[in-house]
């Protein structure tokens, strides 16, 4: 496995995940895997199991809460929905997030200079 | 961090929820896999590559399960949890070994802490006297016997008045006698000990009565009100722990007494100052004249000023104590001591104590090496398992926390079964009876010595246990695999290692066993003394005459009754009185020759007295070495005759013959009609000196009567024989009373009897062990060197030539083991003789013997698995796995 890439991905699945499902509403894995995918235009090829890590860390936050449904295509699936904690937790990790890439792009483009 | 702590909570819920979890995920994962198929088909896959792709895009079931695993639960603790589980199954199947070391490890530690808890009661921890440590003991020493080691009581009461050190100065009289007190009208009559106090003994010990007070100065004056103190065990016994039994009278010795007080549980006068014995009520001391003119009588306890040293102490006692001599000349000679009270208590079973530390610290020594060398064994046999997991993945780390999980599993049970044993052992210490040591009753389990000897075990079984692990050194797995299972012997230093353990097992077992063989001996020594009488099948019975017989000629009558009535019993051999039996109280009054001139640089020799009756002597077994007995004839109006033992017949008649001769200084001189055999009257190890023994119908000078009863009849029917035979001169005989001499003994040997025990159980124990170690290393070497001793058989060497050079190797390895180890022993002998008695330290009896016990046991251990080479067929051990 690339360690490189997973460890990217450790810090900022969790922020992708929760602003998926905000913006989409309940869905199970394998769609918040697809979207994630399809958003990032194929750039971030993830492990899709990846997606459970994170998953279950969220729940157990409870920052996303999980049940069992029927997907679309009527197949037995989980639905992962996004809590009010959740909602609040990604609040502040947007505003974080926002913070931290402009200071980095700063430095970079003076470095570049 | 709120959200962490829910995290946290939710990891810990799912590590009991771990197999619904599990399967959970996996129905989400194999939904997953399925969606994601479909959408590979619609892309216009084939439906196998769809699959494929799509289980690969998801990660593998088994890994993905795993990594689940751990992101939701607590991996430290399930892979702790699952190493228990594995070293529980592998020491399970291995039973033989879990067992031997478990048991080796409970032993020890059990061992270990019960000595050690002992030790901490009787030498470590204060007395239980507030501020103990200020509290001294202030005594004579003027030799042997209560009468040399007691002060007159005039000396006390000006030291009280005089000193500059101590805030108070208290004291009890020593002479009690076991059994003064008569109680009667109480339920059934019944003897007990009263301990006479001085007025502020209590308070001097800081002891507060759980009921009532202490006594008052008006009690405590000559003529005071009579008052008595209960200890916490009659109370409870006799009164049925009544509250309102103080302010009440009780009968002692006909007597109204008040009850005034009840003592604590917590305090037992005889646990602390007379162990093996028991006090059941504390009565007031007067320091009278009359008490003064009775001599010495007083056992002092001082508690020091703030500040004040025992030895400033010791300085002033002794400038005032000589003052006083030169001031009142008709005195008591007096050679005051002032030693620390816990000195005085424990002081003379502290070499012992140390001993038995010392003793089991090598037990303990010798259960680690035993334990390293069975690990050490296990290291050998499953480094090949250790390789092949490091093959299948395992890391390092991994295999480390596998093994310290293993000896913590290990050592975690011993220490359990060690605990077990402590406490069985304190308490079987705490409750056994009549053993003269002090504070046993009050030994309990010390944790902090448990936790200690734990903690080696533990640390012994980490060290050892971790070797496996560490043997196993990544880049020489594939060899080890390789090596077919033959090679991993551990190469020549894990030989050695082991080779090492044995020798000093073999060494500290030789120690513990010439310590221990030379503690029996002595033990044996003392069973074999002949005491001057003989101690079996004789009874006593305290029978003193009540308070009608007020008169010399009414208790004569009253004695001449007794013993007739006695005499007459079926089964009775003899009977006699005395007022001091062997081993209990004793005085010694000086006595001389008549003629001889004596002065202050040659005083008249002290010398023990007893008052007897006729028939004593043979009652007890005391040899009439010449001359008559004393007959109901030598009374009031008769002449006054003395009998002497040998010593005294030698000390003050040298080379003449003793019979005829007077004996001066006592009351006021007594003709010697009769010369009688030695007693060991003080201590079964110490030979007596003078003695003399006044007839009791012509003295008054006694405080008890004791029957003594030759008899062939079992105890019980003796008792109540003798009580019928007594009842019409008085029916208050206390069925309790009888004592078989035998038990006096037993009680004085018990303290040696304690240690050359216990010494013996550990040596015995180190003894196995030390043989288990040899059968090990031997079985295990042969083993290793089947292949190469179906060489050698091959090539021709009989099977009887291989055994001898494995049976050599044994005893090279005791010979190796009992040079160092005798050289130990030597040490310990020198540092034991102290305790020793009739046996030399160097005594070549237990050195011979002991050494060649071990070297027997040595052969035996090494020649068990020797035998099995004749075993060995040739042709299979070629073929070698």
């Amino acid at each position: 496995m690339d360690k490189t890439r997973s460890d990217i991905l450790q810090g900022t699945l969790d922020l992708m995940v929760l602003k998926t499902l905000d913006a989409t509403g309940a869905q199970h894995g394998y769609g918040i895997a697809r979207r994630i995918e399809q958003l990032s235009e194929d750039a971030l090829q993830i492990n899709q199991g990846t997606i459970y890590l994170c998953l279950i860390r969220l729940v157990q936050r409870k920052w996303i809460s999980a049940e069992w449904g029927t997907s679309e295509n009527n197949r037995k699936a989980k639905f992962y929905a996004i809590t009010r904690a959740g909602r609040k937790q990604l609040a502040a990790e947007t505003d974080n997030w926002e913070r931290v890439s402009g200071v980095i792009g700063r430095v970079l483009q003076l470095a570049r200079r | 961090m709120l959200s962490r702590l829910t995290q946290a909570a939710a990891r810990v819920r799912a590590l009991f929820r771990s197999r619904a979890l599990d399967r959970d995920f996996a129905q989400e994962l194999e939904s997953h896999v399925e969606m994601l198929t479909q959408d590979n088909l619609r892309r216009g896959m084939t439906p196998e590559d769809a699959r494929r792709a799509a289980v690969i895009r998801v990660g593998g079931q088994t890994s993905m399960q795993e990594q689940h695993r751990e992101a939701r639960g607590l991996p430290a603790l399930e892979t702790f949890l699952q190493d228990l589980r594995y070293g529980v199954r592998t020491l399970r199947r291995d039973p033989g070994f879990t067992v031997f070391a478990v048991l080796i490890v409970g032993l020890g530690v059990g061992a270990s802490s019960t000595i050690f808890s002992v030790v901490n009661t009787l030498l470590l921890q204060p007395l239980p006297f507030a501020d103990a440590d200020r509290l001294v003991w202030v005594a004579n020493n003027l030799g042997e016997g209560l009468s040399a080691e007691t002060v007159q009581s005039g000396y006390l009461v000006e030291l009280r008045e005089r000193n500059t050190s101590f805030s108070d100065l208290a004291a009890y009289s020593a002479h009690y006698g076991e059994g003064d007190r008569k109680l009667t009208g109480h339920g059934d009559p019944e003897r007990l000990t009263s301990l006479p106090v001085s007025q502020n003994f209590f308070p001097l010990l800081g002891i507060q009565p759980q009921l009532g007070r202490s006594f008052t100065k008006e009690e405590c004056a000559e003529n005071g009100p009579r008052a008595v103190m209960l200890s916490d065990g009659l109370w409870r016994r006799r009164f049925s722990a009544d509250p309102s039994i103080v302010g009440r009278a009780i009968t002692l010795n006909e007597n109204a007494v008040t009850v005034v007080g009840v003592l604590p549980a917590s305090f037992d006068f005889a646990a602390v100052f007379a162990p093996g014995g028991r006090i059941d009520l504390y009565s007031p001391l007067a320091f009278t004249p009359r008490l003064h003119r009775r001599g010495n009588t007083l056992s002092i306890i001082g508690r020091l000023k703030p500040g004040v040293t025992v030895s400033q102490a010791r300085g002033e006692v002794t400038g005032r104590i000589a003052q006083m001599r030169r001031d009142h000349a008709d005195w008591n000679e007096i050679t005051p001591k002032v030693i620390g009270l816990d000195e005085r208590v424990s002081g003379r079973f502290r070499s012992a104590l140390i001993v038995l530390v010392c003793a089991v610290g090598v037990v303990m020594l010798i259960v680690c090496a035993n334990l390293s060398n069975l690990l050490l064994a296990r290291t050998a046999a499953r480094q090949k398992e250790m390789a092949v997991r490091a093959a299948l993945g395992a890391g390092r780390g991994r295999l480390i926390r596998q093994m310290l999980t293993e000896s913590l599993v290990l050592s975690g049970a011993g220490a359990l079964l060690g605990l077990a044993l402590a406490v069985a052992g304190t308490t079987l210490m705490s409750r056994m009876q009549g053993v003269s040591m002090p504070m046993l009753g009050s030994v309990s389990v010390d944790l902090r010595a448990l936790g200690f000897t734990t903690l080696i075990a533990i640390l012994t079984g980490f060290a050892f246990g971790l070797l496996p692990a560490l043997q196993v050194p990544a880049v020489a797995t594939q060899d080890r695999l390789k090596e077919n299972g033959r090679g991993s012997t551990g190469g020549p230093r894990q030989a050695w290692t082991r080779a090492a353990l044995v020798v000093a097992e073999i060494a500290f077992a030789c120690v513990l066993l010439v310590g221990a063989g030379l503690l029996i001996r002595s033990f044996l020594r003392v069973m074999d003394l002949d005491l001057g009488y003989r101690p079996q099948q004789a009874a006593a019975l305290r029978i003193d005459p009540g308070r009608e017989y007020s008169t010399r000629e009414k208790r004569n009558a009253y004695y001449d009754e007794a013993l007739r009535r006695v005499r007459e019993i079926p089964g009775v051999d003899g009977a006699g009185l005395t007022d001091a039996l062997p081993l209990g109280r004793n005085r010694s009054w000086n006595s001389g020759a008549k003629g001889q001139v004596y002065s202050e640089a040659h005083p008249p020799p002290e010398t023990f007295v007893r008052v007897i009756s006729d028939g004593y002597l043979k009652a007890m077994g005391i040899p009439l070495i010449a001359g008559r007995d004393f007959t109901p004839a030598d009374t009031t109006g008769t002449s006054r005759v003395i009998l002497i033992n040998e010593t005294m017949a030698r000390t003050l008649w040298p080379g003449k013959d003793p019979i005829g001769q007077t004996v001066i200084y006592v009351d006021p001189e007594r003709e010697v009609i009769g010369v009688v055999g030695d007693v060991r009257h003080l201590a079964l190890e110490q030979t007596s000196g003078p003695e003399m023994y006044l007839p009791i119908r012509q003295s008054d000078d006694y405080s008890s009567v004791d029957l003594v009863v030759r008899t062939t009849l079992p105890p019980g029917s003796l008792a109540s024989a003798v009580r019928a035979a007594l009842a019409q001169l008085d029916p208050s005989v206390p069925a309790n009373a009888f004592r078989p001499l035998q038990n006096r003994v037993d009680k004085a040997i018990s303290p040696r009897k304690f240690v050359a025990l216990l010494l013996a159980g550990f040596a015995a124990f180190a003894l196995v062990l030390a043989s288990l170690g040899i059968y090990g290393v031997i079985s295990y070497s042969v083993t290793q060197r089947t292949q190469e001793l179906g060489i050698r058989l091959a090539l021709g060497a009989s099977s009887r030539e291989l055994q001898g050079r494995i049976l050599w190797q044994t005893l090279r390895l005791a010979a190796i083991g009992l040079v160092i180890g005798v050289f130990g022993s030597v040490l310990l002998a020198r540092a034991l003789s102290g305790l020793l008695f009739g046996v030399t330290p160097a005594d070549p009896v237990t050195f011979l013997g002991m050494t060649a016990l071990l070297a027997a046991v040595a052969a035996i251990a090494g020649y068990l698995p020797a035998r099995r080479v004749s075993r060995i067929n040739p042709t299979i051990a070629l073929r070698g796995e």
